[in-house]
């Protein structure tokens, strides 16, 4: 694809967390290597999905991609802008144009807000609106997301985590974003409510020409909202492709063991479904294994997978994949 | 839209309900069903008419007027309470002594709050170094008995702040050296309390949320972390009073505290010790209106404790 | 032949400062020896509360047992005192939880808990204990067991911490296992270890299994039988394959067409079941899935439909049959 059809360009991205010890004088000791070097392009109005099982570092690149993290090594080009060269209002102002939707929609709005007080936040802090002008822009984005524009006055403990999801989808909207990092956005809600979500984020992609980057772990969710998607281990994107070539073909050992784990709701499929059952847990960031970071659980890990790192590959019609035995 | 159902089943729902409670008002419920915090309430007000109101029927001149003629006077007709070593009025020092204990419980308090809850929130948002050498400092100060810096604070500062005028009023200079004083012996423990909560509040969710949208850290700390932490901060202030009102006392009665002729319950209570037995009205008086205030606070405070908490506030 | 579990006409409640809240409202099931039985449903339909009643675990107040029976052996477990309580906890129902944090006791070694048990029920030795304990952590995975017999919870990561649990909870050998949301806080692939663990450890200890969840893809995998609850009753139960390929209740309906799959690529949107769950203080009359229906007729807003068979082992509560739309 050519590069004006490329909203975010992640290269090389790293991020690690200093771990410390000492009283005043801290030294580092080492470091959690959440994301170690990632690169992948999103295409504008596309809906790329991160998937990963916890520790993987997807939240983390979400995070580092909108700079809340200060990346430890890397580039997120935005349009054309270097996220990483900018600084402080520069990069506050730029803020308005990529927005996030949060896992815990009771922790991610400030209890003591009324919802007014939320979803304006952005329009107050970017000067966007004020007085008549902000409470009807806040009674619209309220109608967008399906919620009655005369909870404006009510705060965040009177409504359900689904409620609540959609006014934290309003307050990202405010802004007229570009672009949204869905962090987890219907994991902590229940089956009858995920559906409503999801089809609420899909219906204001189409209507206002939104970009996701989809974080989540349910897979068949993200097969079902996602264009194009990538599967992190440890770190690392080990595979990323067009959805259903990932989900039919799926190339590297580690895509193929997490798409057999995910349990289908129909019994006749699961008698004859042939599961991957991975040995043991995911190794620790702070110290990953050498060469391929999954050859310790890998059942078909050879000597080469051990000591060299696979490169990052197109394998064809963008389909790349991170392993010595493709 | 094929969601026409599902919003209008919202609206429906939004119209049955009752009008909603917002967080004031559910604290005000929650706050009203302790009964013995009300009772503080009524009484701190009881008090605060006794000095406040009671000043309008005696002059401060009264209060301080000595006449060695009538001293150590039983209560009478002509003084209720009974006079003091010097023959001044009891009940019209308890008055006038009343305000300044008030006023000192509450501007030692304020001075606490300003410097522990600036300590606090500063090592608990910004963290790292600066954390580090705040916390020590305030781990120091905790170290060093609040009961010697007093005296020290006290000895050092006596007599170096002359007397000012307020609102018509004489103020000793002593009233202001007490303030500081007890401010600044005080905060420690709430700036701990406030930068634990500080730093667990700036890992919430909606922290990073208004960082995503842009906001600066000074309305992220004022605006969104701040109001978050009332809750310890209020009841640590109101229990504060009640101690600040003690410790005044405690170092009166040691004869180091506001100095004659202002009144203060507390330096009432200085010299009462030697007529402990034989004028019991010197020390029943100004010492039955420091423990009623110091209760009422308690009672207040505890309520407030469980109102405000934050685990509670969606019932 | 007798089932090995009988529920009747179990209901809970709870007295809170804001009113009663009606957990579960007079629920029956049964189960068989080996046999494994799927409780689904969203969160606050009563299928832990449910699982609680029966182990005596309802913290009382506020919650109370107010009316049924459960029977198992022959005996209705809600007319036990705690004591004779105790030695069905464990022996005979073992509980395994969602959060294993919270039901190992942090200060103390993995090895002791599970021994102590072993000492307690089983009246075993200490050496004894010690083997089988080990034993039992080899039994359910747990790699250099005898060295990690020592080790405290902390030690161990999120899928082998519910290992031990699980070892725990088959240390007396019990007839039934009883699994609330054991998978729900682990990844998928550490899920699947887990459920191909205890299937396993099912199959070779011929123990029967109530797994309750959320996710109707663990259910259709695992269970032979399968109930559906909302709101704290039971709205359809029966074989797998009845609930699955033939779902007659609109709620089992909806949820299971608002599930997208891993297995199928799709396009179309997914099917939404419209507003909230009830409130549990305040349940409406009539059916408690009604105000979300598309199926809803009259009646069901005025009468709470009782189960009724819609096929040989297939039961549902529901005025209207799905199949025409019209009422039955």
């Amino acid at each position: 694809m050519s590069d004006d059809q490329v909203l975010v360009r992640v290269q090389g991205l790293k991020k690690h967390f200093p771990i410390t010890r000492g009283i005043i004088i801290q030294r580092q000791v080492g470091a959690v290597r959440a994301v170690d070097g990632i690169t992948f392009d999103i295409y504008r109005q596309e809906t790329l999905g991160l998937v990963g099982e916890s520790g993987c570092g997807k939240t983390t690149a979400g995070r580092t991609i909108l700079q809340l993290y200060r990346p430890t090594a890397g580039r997120v080009i935005f349009d054309g802008t270097d996220l990483t060269s900018l600084k402080g209002n520069a990069m506050r102002h730029m803020r308005q144009r990529m927005q996030m939707i949060f896992q815990d929609p009771y922790a991610s709005l400030n209890p003591r807000m009324t919802i007014s007080r939320i979803i304006s936040e952005p329009l107050r802090v970017h000067k966007l609106a004020s007085g008549p002008e902000q409470v009807e822009r806040v009674q619209e984005l309220l109608r967008l997301v399906r919620l009655n524009p005369r909870f404006i006055n009510r705060y965040p403990h009177e409504f359900s985590g689904g409620q609540r999801q959609r006014i934290g989808i309003a307050r990202a909207l405010a802004s007229n974003p570009d672009f949204i990092v869905c962090d987890e956005p219907i994991s902590a809600l229940d089956v009858s409510i995920q559906a409503q979500v999801v089809n609420l984020l899909e219906d204001l992609q189409d209507q206002l020409g939104l970009t996701y980057l989809f974080i989540a772990h349910d897979l068949s969710m993200v097969r079902h909202i996602c264009d194009r998607v990538a599967v992190m281990y440890l770190g690392l994107i080990v595979e990323l492709a067009a959805k259903d070539e990932l989900y039919d073909h799926p190339l590297h050992p580690y895509t193929q063991a997490l798409l057999s784990a995910v349990p289908v709701p129909d019994p006749k499929v699961e008698r004859k479904r042939r599961r991957i059952i991975l040995e043991g847990d995911v190794p620790s960031p702070v110290n990953p294994p050498s060469g391929c970071r999954f050859h310790t659980r890998c059942a078909r890990a050879q000597e080469l997978c051990s000591q060299q790192e696979p490169a990052w590959r197109d394998v064809g019609g963008g389909h790349f994949v991170a392993c010595h035995l493709v | 839209m094929e969601t026409t159902g599902e919003s209008l089943a919202l609206g429906v729902s939004g119209e049955a309900e009752p009008p909603p409670l917002s967080p004031r008002q559910l604290i005000w419920r929650r706050f009203r069903r302790h009964k013995m915090a009300v009772a503080g309430i009524f009484m701190l007000i009881f008090l605060i008419l006794y000095s406040v109101v009671g000043a309008l029927f005696v002059s401060e001149s009264y209060a301080n007027y000595t006449d060695t003629t009538k001293r150590l006077q039983p209560p009478s007709a002509e003084h209720p309470f009974g006079t003091d070593t010097v023959g001044r009025d009891i009940l019209a020092r308890t008055i006038y002594g009343g305000q300044i204990s008030l006023l000192i419980g509450l501007f030692a308090v304020l001075v606490e709050t300003v410097v522990g809850v600036l300590i606090g929130a500063i090592a608990g948002y910004y963290g790292g170094a600066i954390d580090s050498i705040l916390m020590r400092f305030t781990e120091a100060m905790f170290n060093i008995p609040q009961l010697f810096l007093l005296l020290v604070m006290a000895k050092f500062f006596a007599g170096k702040i002359p007397t000012i005028q307020l609102l018509g009023r004489t103020f000793s200079g002593s009233v202001i050296v007490i303030i500081l004083i007890l401010g600044l012996t005080s905060w420690m423990y709430l700036a701990r309390i406030v930068r634990a909560d500080f730093l667990s509040l700036k890992e919430r969710e909606f922290i990073l949320a208004a960082r995503t949208i842009g906001t600066s850290n000074l309305e992220i700390i004022v605006q969104h972390i701040l109001p978050n932490s009332m809750a310890p901060i209020i009841v640590s202030a109101t229990l504060g009073v009640a101690s600040a009102i003690l410790s005044e006392a405690y170092i009166s009665f040691l004869g180091l505290g506001v100095q004659p002729p202002t009144a203060t319950w507390g330096n009432m209570l200085d010299g009462a010790y030697n007529y402990i037995d034989s004028a019991p009205w010197l020390w029943i008086f100004p010492g039955t209106l420091i423990v009623l205030t110091v209760l009422a606070i308690n009672f207040v405070g505890d309520g407030l404790r469980d109102a405000l908490d934050p685990r509670t506030l969606a019932a | 032949m007798t089932p090995l579990l009988e529920v009747r006409d179990l209901a809970t409640r709870f007295h809170t400062l804001d009113g009663t809240v009606y957990a579960v409202n007079g629920i029956s099931y049964t189960l068989e020896e080996g046999q494994t039985l799927g409780i689904v449903g969203e969160s606050g339909c009563g299928k832990s509360v449910s699982v609680l009643s029966v182990m005596r675990l309802i913290p009382e107040p506020p919650g109370k047992i107010v009316a049924g029976q459960v029977i198992y052996r022959g005996q209705d477990l809600l007319t036990l005192d705690e004591a004779q309580m105790r030695q069905i906890r464990g022996k005979e129902i073992a509980m395994v939880f969602q959060d294993p944090m919270t039901s190992l006791n942090p200060v103390l070694t993995i090895g002791r808990q599970i021994s102590e048990a072993l000492i307690a029920h089983m009246g075993m030795s200490q050496e004894q204990a010690r083997a089988r304990t080990v034993e039992l952590l080899e039994m359910v995975g747990i790699p250099q067991a005898a060295d990690r017999y020592r080790d405290y919870p902390h030690q161990f990561s999120g899928g082998m911490r519910q290992r031990v649990m699980i070892a725990m909870a088959l240390s007396c050998m019990p007839s039934i296992l009883i699994a609330d949301e054991p998978t729900t806080a682990l990844d998928v692939t550490i899920q699947a270890q887990i459920i191909d663990l205890v299937k396993a450890l099912r199959d070779r200890l011929g123990m029967a299994v109530i797994w309750i969840t959320h996710d109707l893809g663990i259910i259709a995998g695992l269970a032979e039988k399968v109930i559906v609850m909302y709101a704290g009753f039971i709205v359809e139960r029966g074989e797998v394959d009845d609930i699955y390929d033939d779902p007659r209740h609109p709620y089992t309906l909806a949820l299971l067409k608002s599930l997208p799959r891993v297995d199928r690529s799709s396009q179309e949107r997914l099917a939404t079941i419209p507003g909230l769950p009830p409130d549990l203080l305040d349940l409406p009359p009539g059916c408690p899935f009604a105000p979300r229906c598309i199926y809803r007729v009259e009646r069901c807003l005025q009468e709470n439909p009782q189960l009724k068979p819609v096929g040989l082992h297939h039961e549902i509560a529901c005025w209207v049959d799905v199949t025409t739309g019209r009422e039955q």
